[in-house]
């Protein structure tokens, strides 16, 4: 039977569709964190061989992220790929975090000042030994932050995914909708949905952050 | 031995060491002192090779220092300690940490043997009491005489000294000054830019004044501070007092 109020079917589908959203948000984050902090990390050491790299990664953060899935999937398909939607969006989300994440570890890594470079070379510590044990446990901390705001930013920008046929949590939304006809109390019900994973994103940083700031 | 021989050293077009010569001997304190801008502390960072030479050369013990494809920096460094006017801590490693750090993952000593090192040279300093402490919870006098336990955990043969307690709140330079008193008295060879006069004169061995990127003095103490021989380390003599 199809029935016109909202039931606890709907809550669970809806919860699949945040599963969904979760997944998508830790496969882009993970993706996109490897291929940052490699990516950071040869910006801040080789600025200018690296000047074209930069180049391209602001394509990647100045074009909307809906054209850019809308044209992956495009590409993927003239190209003949046979990569499921969920594949896609996490290429397209995964490359979008890696040119944020990119210029967040360029940054940090950069607010490591050279005296302290200095002072652990002068020990005798070769460049990756200052690299490990200095220079990135420095920038770690001072790059965490931005790094939790590019995670809450990601989680709700996997909303777009449902362009090109992922069911998340907003597509799931709106199917309920569609349906029962009360888009403000389905979309209040997602927005909370939202609200509390972004909320355990957040609490996790500032744990993380708290433990740092004790040492200083 | 370190032997600087005819060393020049520029930024660009902007000549700041300019054909310096200068031996420090085993067990020797030498103190570099002169107006800023004089090429002081850049010639310090060349000696431990923190800093490219143009022309000349610097001998540590034999090793050449620059442009010899045989050098391993790394290694020579661990015979150079230095301390800079910003004591450079590790702040996110506890002090103890801090002077740990290099003993195990430069020389490879197992956790055990670097931390006793690393305990040891912190008593020695005076800093027994501070071992789990934060460096952003020290003095900064405090904090650079953990500098200074950091870079003597690599057991140097020289300690550099770079203006030392220039950065420094006038209360806290004499801890420092001490910590650097006791190491002469144990025989360190060491160099030392200093704009503390009074010190540079109680514990060196030899002073050089530096002026306009050489050596335009050096000689005994006696000398140098006393009497002045040049005109010029005269003028700078009188205008630090």
């Amino acid at each position: 039977m199809l029935s016109t109020s909202f039931t606890g079917n709907d809550l669970l589908f809806m919860l699949e569709g945040a599963w969904a959203t979760l997944r998508l948000t830790l496969w882009a984050m993970l993706l996109g964190t490897l291929a940052g902090v490699v990516l950071g990390l040869l910006r801040a050491a080789l600025p200018r061989l690296t000047m074209p790299l930069a180049w391209l990664l602001d394509v990647f953060r100045s074009v909307p992220l809906l054209i850019q899935f809308v044209l992956f999937n495009a590409l993927k398909s003239i190209a003949g790929l046979e990569w499921s939607a969920f594949a896609v969006g996490c290429v397209v989300l995964g490359i979008y975090c890696a040119a944020y994440c990119t210029e967040i570890v360029r940054s940090g890594v950069l607010s490591v000042s050279a005296n302290v470079n200095r002072a652990a070379r002068s020990l005798g510590m070769t460049y990756f030994q200052t690299l490990r044990y200095i220079v990135l446990p420095m920038a770690t901390r001072v790059s965490f932050p931005g790094w939790i705001n590019l995670v809450l930013g990601v989680m709700k920008d996997t909303s777009l995914v449902l362009w090109i046929g992922i069911i998340e949590l907003l597509r799931a939304s709106q199917t309920i909708v569609t349906r029962i006809q009360e888009p403000l109390f389905v979309l209040c019900i997602a927005g909370l949905i939202y609200y509390v994973m972004s909320w355990g994103v957040a609490w996790l940083g500032t744990v993380v952050e708290k433990r740092w700031q004790e040492n200083d | 031995m370190i032997e600087i021989n005819n060393v020049h050293k520029s930024y660009g077009p902007l000549a700041v060491v300019k054909g310096v010569n200068l031996t420090v001997n085993k067990g020797e304190v030498v103190s570099i002192i002169g107006g800023s801008g004089s090429g002081k502390s850049t010639l310090l960072m060349c000696i431990n090779g923190l800093e490219q030479i143009q022309q000349g050369s610097i001998r540590v013990d034999g090793t050449e220092v620059h442009g010899a494809p045989g050098t391993d920096l790394n290694r020579l460094r661990q015979k150079i300690g230095i301390v800079f006017q910003q004591w450079n801590a590790f702040p996110h490693l506890t002090v103890l940490e801090n002077v740990m750090l290099a003993p195990r993952r430069v020389k490879g000593l197992a956790r055990d043997e670097a931390e006793a090192i690393a305990v040891r040279q912190l008593k020695h300093v005076g800093l027994g009491d501070k071992l789990k402490t934060f460096p952003g919870k020290l003095s900064g006098g405090q904090q650079q005489r953990m500098a200074i336990a950091r870079a003597l955990a690599m057991s140097p043969d020289y300690m550099l000294f770079d203006e030392a307690t220039s950065a420094l709140d006038p209360q806290l330079v004499g801890e420092v000054l001490d910590t650097m008193r006791m190491l002469s008295e144990e025989g360190m060879t060491m160099v030392l830019v200093t704009h503390e006069i009074r010190f540079a004169r109680d514990v060196s061995d030899r002073v050089a004044f530096f002026r306009d990127g050489k050596v335009h003095e050096i000689g005994p103490p006696e000398q140098v501070i006393d009497h002045p021989q040049m005109p010029e380390t005269f003028d700078f003599l009188k205008s630090t007092h």
